[in-house]
Order: structure tokens, then C-alpha cells, then sequence
């Protein structure tokens, strides 16, 4: 690392900071609806957004400053196994295309803001309901806090993060004041301001990509060198470790594990809370669907990216912790000026998921705690205020948690995130498609997939850690390894599968399901679907 | 949407077969692991598996994108012969 602050790096950069920010205060005003006090206002955007700034909404909120330091990162210390982001990314969209469809319906229809407004009323079971809210929050907390762990990466190559001899306010600093500003226009602008900043993010990392895809690769003699000094690195890699830890292709024993990441993975994405919130404020199916079929232009992105890792390789960039690799790619490679335009990508590349996921943990809150056990009767108004003061609490708390504890601890908590939230898919893509699952089966098969999965997690160790050094275990009963979130959901859906059978013998009360078959399939200008709701809580019927 | 269950059309029809064929192919593809875990060809110097995995990308968009014209139909069909 050079010594010192990059001073045109950190000037271009500050540069994008503040005109973002500004955007992200002037959101508040763009497509102002005329009920502002309600939580679909805030929280979803007025549920408004086209098909475009869905996309840039949906591309924003996936692909966060994480995945842009993490995936080339992962590539750079082991090569192919790293590239399992690519095919997770692939096999997103034709689920995106099959089951988020009918959730728009039926969310629309009943003014659900969140998966587990859905799970109440489809089930009518408020234990549900809460175990679903709780795994979103819990899983999106340590995603949150994973995204300043992106943003301190690009600040240490910058020079600002401080040495190790520096007071920690000083080190810390930056990244509070980044914290600060992004907490204040979530606060006033809800959704609108993610939204409208993932333009800006997208078109810097398109930018940045593009250049970078094309100009590193000739400045280092083309592809066949790079991946030749990447060959030489795994092998030597290999015989030092005495067994295959690194390679250019997956060997035999890594084939499972790719898969079931990719597979496990791509089911995973998708009851994230962020992204069903990202979802749901598009304006109509069809929005979804088309999406679907211009989304994969992320994962393209996604795989040239990995590729910078193979880059770094070749570069000779020798780090200690991997998630610096890129952004001191990017500062050996590129002028002072363009290394600021792509740290400014990486750095907004954070705050736009932050906004979106805090928000969505926030309504979470609001919606199946707050006004599920605390508060009943709270009006739209109220809701709001909750929601985004929530949403404030939520920021505080993952700085705390990065600030606090040891960088590991987030990455931890974000594999352990991934695990749990496939948990809520059986409730959730289950109920959208079949009322058959009985609502206390569901509750046993996910608390057995979430304590399977922590169990799990916490046997693995790795050369640096005794648990949670990684998500992959032997699979039981198969005996290969695998990824143990997708262990854990076979696991949970088997248990609600038997549990079912019995529990429907014993005639055990199925609770009431609020919805309709014709729900799921109602769309815009279909009678009982507005184009702007009422506010939330005359959607949602009184039964509860 | 008032839905008469005596005048619903077929469940399964050949277009709904093949959207599903679509959205299938993918996991297939990319689950298959061995079918691609390979250096050679390169392709302007990026192993084989490297190069296989992007192009799906782009098969895969083709794929959703063949899905969601043929839905469109399907549904376009279907309502048309509700209000009929």
C-alpha cells in the first residue's frame, strides 16, 4: 500500500459524495404523492416505479459494494470456486420470473408491505409472521454493517482509514460522516432516495467496469497471461497446502459446493427483505417480468468483475486481507483521477443497499412487531414515524457492529444471514403457491433449518478461525460437501412435509387465509387493484 | 378476475411446457458442474469455464426473454376468450 493520502483520488471522490448527497435530499420531492404519511409512501416509493428505475433499483440493492469487493476477492484467494456468484446470479431470474409475480399480486391487493404482512395473512398466524420478520432483520443487520466494511476497504487504499497507531475517532471519522449523511436522507426521502442515487451508482460502475475489463487487461499483456500467472500462483498455492485449495476449475470434490452455493444462493436472494422491498415498490407484474429479462445484464457485470481478481493475480498485488485486492488494483492501474472515479463507484455502491435494507429491516419492524404486538391501532402516520425512526436504529446499530467488533464477526453474522433466510422460504414461496403447508409446520420445519444451519456453521474452522470458517459441510446421507444453507432447507421442508401430513390428520386448526386464488394473479386495472393504494391499513382487512 | 371453472382452458398446454422448458434449462445448465469444470478452449485466452458460464448468461436472458413473450401470449389468449 503507498504511504500517504491519494489526493486526486480523494478529491474526485468527495466530489461524487456530495452529489449524492444532494440528490438524496432533493429524492423527497420527485413523484411527491399527496398521502406522504404512509408507510407505503416512504417505504415503497408510492409502489411507483417503472420498469427502468426498478431495474436500477433492483441492481443497486443486489449488487452492493460487498459483492464488488468480496467476489473478485474470493477469486483472487482461490480462483474458480469463487465464480459460483456467476451462476447464482443466472438462476435468480428465472426464479425472480416464477414466484415474485404473485407476490406483487397479492401485495397489492391486500396492502402487504412486507413478506411477512403476506405470511400473516395467508396463514393467519402471527408466530409465523414473526419468525419470518425476525430472520429478515437478523439477516439484514450484518449485511448492513457489511457494506461499511466496502466502504472502509476503499477509504484504507485511499490513505484516510489511518494507520494502526491512529486514534480510532480519527480512523473512524470518514466513514461516521459517510454514516451520518446517508442515515439523514433515508430519514427524509425513504425509498425515493436509493432509487434515484442507484442511477448514479450503476452508470460509475458500468463506467468503471467497462474501462477497467478493457484497459487492465492490455496494460498487463491480454488474458493469457493473466490467467497464466493466476495458474502458476494456485498451483503453488496447492503443494504448499499438500491438497487442491485454489484452481483455475473446480476439481471433482469442489463440483457439489459450487453448485449447491450457486443453487442455495439463488434461493436465498430473494426472501431478503431489501429485495422483496425493492420489489414491490415497481408499478405493476409486468414491470417484474421485463425486469427479469434486463437484470442479467448485472450478472454479465458481475463475471467481468470476478475476472479483476485473476487481474490482481497478475498485477503482482500482494495483500494481506483480500478485500483490499481490487481497490489496489484499481490505484496501481489506474490515473489518480479514474482510481477516484471508481472508489466513488464502490463507495456510493454502499450507500445505496445500506439505504434499501435499512428501510426494508424498518418496515419489518414496524409492520409484524410494532403494530402486530405492541401497538394495533397505530395509523399510517404513526407507522411512518416508527418505521423511520427504525431505520435510523438500525444504521447506529451496524456501525456499532463494525466499529465494536472485529470485521470477522460481520462476515460471520452475513453467512450465517444466508443460511437463516432461506429458512422463511418454505412460508413464503410455499404460501404463494399452495395453502396445503399447515402453519405450525412451517414454524417446526424453520426452526429446525436455522438451528441446524447455526449448529452446522459453527463446526466449520478454517486455517484462521475454529467456527464459522466457511458455509460448506458434508452433506449427510450424501457425503459430499455442500452448502450448508441448502442442507438446512431440505431439512426444513421435510419436516413440513411430514409435520403437515400429521398435523392435517389431526385436523389441527389451519388458521384463516385472507386471501383469494384470483389474488395472485390480479394486476393493474384489475377491480380491487389501484394504481396508488390507500394508505396501508385500508388494505389490509380488520381480522387480526 | 371472475374465473367460470367450466370454461378454464387446459392447465398444461404445449406453450406452457416450453415456458417451462426455459426456465428450466438454466439449473440444469449450471447445476451440471463436470459438464464444465474445464480449461480448454480458451476463448481470447479465458478458460473454458469462464467464458461457458458468461455465455449462459446471455443464453439465459434469451431464455427468459422467449418465456415472457410466450406468458404474454398465453395470457393475452386466456383473457381474451373470458370476455368472449
Amino acid at each position: 500500500m503507498k504511504d500517504g493520502v491519494n489526493g486526486v483520488a480523494l478529491a474526485v471522490f468527495i466530489f461524487f459524495f456530495l452529489a449524492v448527497t444532494v440528490i438524496g435530499f432533493m429524492a423527497a420531492r420527485w413523484r411527491k404523492a399527496e398521502n406522504e404519511a404512509s408507510l407505503d409512501e416512504w417505504g415503497l416509493g408510492g409502489r411507483s416505479f417503472g420498469t427502468w428505475v426498478t431495474w436500477f433499483l433492483l441492481g443497486g440493492d443486489l449488487y452492493t459494494a460487498y459483492t464488488f469487493v468480496a467476489v473478485p476477492a474470493a477469486v483472487y484467494a482461490a480462483g474458480a470456486a469463487g465464480f459460483f456468484a456467476v451462476p447464482y446470479t443466472i438462476l435468480v431470474y428465472p426464479l425472480i420470473f416464477t414466484f415474485l409475480p404473485r407476490l406483487w399480486s397479492v401485495s397489492h391487493k391486500h396492502g402487504y408491505v412486507t413478506t411477512s404482512d403476506f405470511v400473516r395473512g395467508r396463514f393467519g398466524s402471527k408466530g409465523l409472521s414473526l419468525a419470518v420478520a425476525l430472520t429478515g432483520i437478523l439477516a439484514t443487520m450484518p449485511y448492513i454493517a457489511l457494506q461499511l466494511v466496502g466502504i472502509q476497504a476503499v477509504l484504507d487504499v485511499m490513505g484516510v482509514g489511518g494507520g494502526e497507531t491512529t486514534h480510532w475517532f480519527i480512523k473512524d471519522l470518514p466513514l461516521l460522516i459517510a454514516f451520518a449523511v446517508l442515515a439523514a436522507y433515508t430519514y427524509s426521502s425513504g425509498l425515493r432516495a436509493p432509487a434515484l442515487i442507484a442511477f448514479v451508482k450503476d452508470g460509475l460502475i458500468y463506467l468503471v467496469i467497462a474501462v477497467a475489463i478493457i484497459y487492465i487487461p492490455i496494460k498487463l499483456g491480454g488474458f493469457d497471461t493473466i490467467f497464466a500467472a493466476a495458474g502458476e500462483k494456485f498451483s503453488a498455492a496447492n503443494e504448499a497446502a499438500g491438497k487442491p485449495v485454489a484452481g483455475l476449475a473446480p476439481g471433482a470434490s469442489g463440483q457439489w459446493v459450487y453448485a449447491t452455493l450457486a443453487l442455495g444462493s439463488a434461493l436465498a436472494l430473494f426472501m431478503y427483505p431489501h429485495s422483496i422491498t425493492a420489489t414491490l415498490s415497481s408499478r405493476s407484474r409486468e414491470v417484474i417480468r421485463r425486469n427479469t429479462t434486463i437484470l442479467p445484464l448485472y450478472s454479465l457485470m458481475l463475471g467481468l468483475l470476478a475476472l479483476l481478481g485473476f487481474m490482481a493475480i497478475a498485477a503482482g498485488i500482494k495483500v494481506q486481507n483480500g478485500q483490499l485486492a481490487i481497490p489496489q488494483l484499481f490505484e496501481n492501474m489506474f490515473p489518480d483521477w479514474f482510481a477516484g472515479v471508481a472508489f466513488a463507484a464502490i463507495g456510493i455502491g454502499a450507500l445505496v443497499p445500506a439505504a434499501i435494507m435499512s428501510i426494508a429491516a424498518a418496515n419489518l419492524f414496524t409492520r409484524n412487531i410494532y403494530k402486530d404486538f405492541i401497538k394495533p391501532d397505530a395509523t399510517p402516520a404513526q407507522e411512518t414515524k416508527v418505521s423511520k425512526l427504525v431505520s435510523l436504529l438500525v444504521k447506529v446499530g451496524a456501525l456499532a457492529f463494525v466499529l465494536t467488533m472485529d470485521k470477522t464477526v460481520a462476515i460471520n453474522f452475513q453467512l450465517l444471514g444466508g443460511i437463516w433466510i432461506l429458512q422463511t422460504m418454505p412460508a413464503l414461496v410455499g404460501g404463494l403457491f399452495t395453502r396445503w403447508f399447515h402453519r405450525w409446520a412451517l414454524i417446526a420445519g424453520w426452526a429446525v433449518g436455522m438451528i441446524y444451519g447455526t449448529a452446522a456453521a459453527y463446526g466449520v474452522a478454517s486455517p484462521t478461525q475454529k467456527h464459522f470458517g466457511g458455509s460448506s459441510k458434508e452433506i449427510p446421507g450424501i457425503g459430499e460437501i455442500g452448502y450448508i444453507g441448502l442442507t438446512a432447507f431440505v431439512l426444513n421442508v421435510l419436516v413440513v412435509v411430514v409435520l403437515t401430513f400429521v398435523l392435517n390428520a389431526l385436523k389441527a386448526p389451519a388458521g384463516v387465509d385472507e386471501t383469494s386464488p384470483s389474488d395472485y394473479t390480479a394486476d393493474i386495472g384489475d377491480p380491487g387493484v389501484k394504481a396508488e393504494l390507500p394508505p396501508a391499513t385500508a388494505g389490509a382487512p380488520g381480522g387480526h | 378476475m371472475p374465473e367460470e371453472s367450466g370454461a378454464k382452458p387446459p392447465t398444461v398446454t404445449p406453450m406452457r411446457v416450453v415456458i417451462a422448458l426455459c426456465l428450466i434449462a438454466p439449473f440444469v445448465a449450471m447445476l451440471w458442474v463436470s459438464s464444465y469444470a474445464k480449461i480448454e478452449p480458451a476463448f481470447i485466452g479465458i478458460p473454458f469455464f469462464y467464458w461457458y458460464q458468461m455465455l449462459w448468461v446471455l443464453v439465459s436472458t434469451a431464455l427468459t426473454m422467449i418465456a415472457y413473450k410466450l406468458w404474454q401470449r398465453d395470457q393475452r389468449a386466456r383473457k381474451g376468450g373470458a370476455s368472449a
